[in-house]
């Protein structure tokens, strides 16, 4: 390995599908917590609920957009089913259902019961599919080089893969920032500092929240289609890691920021592959193996967020002056 | 604006504003000007009208002086309000009215039910038995922000800003017609910029007259406490109430800032809106409340003119007790933990 393979895997990161759902995943909890202040430790049940509901309707035989329909539509009603007995209790209870019932989703997902329509724990493989999504890329087949990577142009990891997820992740960053700047994104900021107050000038609080609470979770929706797509749906790929790496990710960036999430994203994968591409050069196979090397990565990426949080704890975007006044 | 009051249009009674300052160069009317019509103009400045001040007062003169008496022009009317926490009955009031287009104070020592009753009131809290109705509507048991749609806006005693939005959004929330706060239609500014751009004016309007237009774009947890009180009310005027009810808008306040505050508050009633405070300074009280009603124990003890109700011995009993030989206007400095056990918001 070559610095000229390092530097493209690690750029490779900045474009890769991967990248792109997790900045998604984190633009919805961005909703939840930059904007509304919902505590949401539950984002991979959000998007294990977009992936099966993509997945099974495909394997199904149903058309991309009753599939993307069906995604969305599960997403809302797990949203709704949550925020029913919660929003009105405080934040922390919200984490707490939060965390459960994706647990509880992942649990049901991968259970034995459950094979033949979500394929237990081994889940359901990319062919049954993948397909129409890659039928409907006007990419010839075969694969192309575009400076220094090599990707198939429809299959997988591919191309068109790619650029569907970035657009969509621009798509999504555009509509952000409509809804932040919105006298709407405002009620939300405000509920966010101070639910009575909100309620004395005669806004229905619950009503905002429940909005915010469906409205960032169809985007965990979309964020987990977008994270299957190039592998399998594996219940156990969407545990709860994936929704501390999306906290991670959210923080890192800067909460309540319109770009943050995207760069958080970017910066998180691309760190983290750095380290350990230049520790599987520079180590020896012998002091260290690959697996430990694995882990490593995380333990330094997890020490430079710990400082992050220290020394810069409004993220990278975020505005210090916030900060300021958390009490 | 605040031209199409709907107190001066659907009152017939309403009684005309009366010119006092004719040789004024400036122009009249505008209600940014308002601060002006108060009874006691702020310092430099006339006023231009007493007229509600005077008719309240006509109106209550012949107000028998006791407790749960019925007045001419309710705006409030409660009837038989109990709240109960565990064994203790902390609100139980049988009836209560407040007087249209009056500063009524509501006083009473720590503990007595002032900040539970204004709880009830506002749907913040929900009582044990009781009815109650804002003029004409039946207000029991409607949520919070049914009853601040309704024209009943209430202040904290522990102030409520949003710390991390500027002045000038803390404003805006507070006003009540905003198309764009629906989540679909805040994608098209279309459907939203000119009524943000007129509520903007109003919210500049009202940050000027309370003071607050230098440090619109600050963040409003960057204000001081007697600033925060002031935002709190102006935003609460943002939607043109019918009544102002204000939890201890002097707690905290400096002393010049204490008469400005004053001064606004007695601007209000000319504007047409009816004023509810609770509050510890007498002196206070007896310079600017038409009415006073004396709460101890969750019951109303005493109400009356501010001059006949400081002399009613059930209200030196409820307020005094064992600190009988202390000055009454020296009685918020013995306590410093302002109803601290009836705290329910």
């Amino acid at each position: 390995m070559n610095a000229l393979t390092i530097i493209t895997n690690v750029l490779g990161e900045l474009m890769a599908p991967t990248t792109a759902a997790y900045a998604l995943a984190a633009m919805g909890l961005n909703i939840h917590f930059g904007m509304t202040g919902l505590m949401n430790m539950g984002q991979a049940g959000f998007m294990l609920l977009g992936a099966y509901g993509f997945a099974i309707t495909q394997a199904m035989g149903g058309n991309l957009f009753i599939s993307i329909v069906t995604a969305l539509v599960l997403a809302a009603i797990y949203g709704l089913l949550l925020g029913i007995p919660t929003l009105k209790l405080g934040p922390d209870y919200l984490a707490m259902v939060t965390l459960a019932a994706a647990e509880i989703v992942r649990i049901v997902a991968r259970s034995t019961a459950m094979t033949h329509v979500t394929g237990g724990s081994a889940g359901i493989s990319p062919q049954d599919f993948t397909t129409q999504f890659e039928a409907l890329s006007p990419l010839p087949d075969g694969s192309t080089t575009f400076l220094l990577w090599t990707y198939n142009n429809n299959i997988a990891n591919s191309w068109w893969l790619r650029i569907v997820a970035w657009i969509l992740v621009a798509i999504a960053a555009v509509l952000c920032w409509r809804w932040f700047n919105s006298p709407w994104g405002r009620v939300l900021k405000g509920i966010r500092e101070d639910e009575n107050a909100i309620k004395s000038l005669g806004k229905n609080v619950t009503k905002y929240k429940m909005q915010a609470l469906i409205l960032g979770g169809l985007f965990g929706a979309i964020a987990g289609i977008v994270f299957v797509l190039p592998r399998s749906v594996q219940p156990d790929s969407l545990g709860r890691t994936v929704t501390f790496y999306t906290w991670t990710i959210l923080l890192l960036g800067g909460a309540a920021t319109i770009m943050g999430p995207i760069l958080g994203s970017c910066v998180l994968w691309v760190l983290l592959t750095l380290v350990k591409e230049v520790m599987r050069v520079s180590i020896p196979e012998t002091v260290m193996s690959s697996n430990q090397i694995e882990a490593l990565g995380w333990v330094i990426v997890g020490v430079a967020l710990m400082c992050l949080v220290i020394f810069r704890p409004q993220g990278i975007l975020g505005n210090k002056k916030e900060l300021a006044f958390n009490a | 604006m605040r031209d199409s009051n709907t107190n001066q249009t659907t009152d017939p009674n309403a009684p005309t504003p009366i010119n006092v300052g004719e040789e004024r160069t400036q122009p009249v009317g505008a209600f940014f000007d308002l601060a002006k019509w108060a009874t006691k103009a702020p310092e430099g400045e006339q006023l231009i009208s007493t007229a509600y001040g005077d008719r309240v007062t006509q109106d209550l003169m012949y107000v028998e002086n006791k407790a749960g008496v019925h007045k001419p022009d309710p705006i409030l009317v409660a009837d038989n309000v109990t709240r109960k926490f565990g064994g203790m009955t902390a609100v139980d009031v049988e009836h209560f009215e407040i007087e249209r287009h009056g500063i009524t104070a509501l006083i009473g020592p720590n503990g007595a039910g002032k900040t539970t009753f204004f709880n009830l009131m506002t749907g913040f809290d929900t009582p044990n038995t009781g009815t109650w109705h804002f003029d004409g509507q039946d207000m029991a048991h409607v949520q919070p922000e049914k009853v601040a749609k309704g024209g009943m806006v209430r202040t904290f005693q522990l102030t409520k800003v949003m710390s991390r939005l500027t002045v000038l959004d803390n404003m805006l929330l507070g006003a009540p017609v905003q198309p764009g706060e629906g989540m679909l239609r805040a994608l098209w500014p279309g459907a939203w910029k000119k009524h943000e751009k007129e509520n903007r004016e109003k919210a500049e309007a009202l940050l000027e007259r309370f003071l607050l237009f230098k440090k619109k774009d600050d963040y409003a947890g960057g204000l001081s406490g007697g600033q925060r009180k002031l935002l709190e009310m102006a935003r609460a005027l943002m939607s043109d109430p019918k009544l102002v009810m204000l939890d201890e808008p002097m707690a905290g306040v400096n002393p010049a800032l204490k008469q400005s505050l004053l001064d606004h508050i007695i601007s209000l009633r000319e504007d047409g809106t009816t004023v509810l405070f609770v509050e510890h300074d007498i002196n206070m009280v007896r310079h600017i409340a038409d009415w006073v009603t004396v709460m101890a124990e969750g019951k109303i003890v005493a109400e009356g003119q501010p001059k006949t109700v400081m002399d009613d011995p059930a209200v030196v009993d409820a307020y005094l007790g064992a600190h009988a030989n202390i000055d009454l206007a020296d009685i918020d400095s013995i306590d410093n933990d302002d109803d601290g056990s009836e705290d329910v918001q």
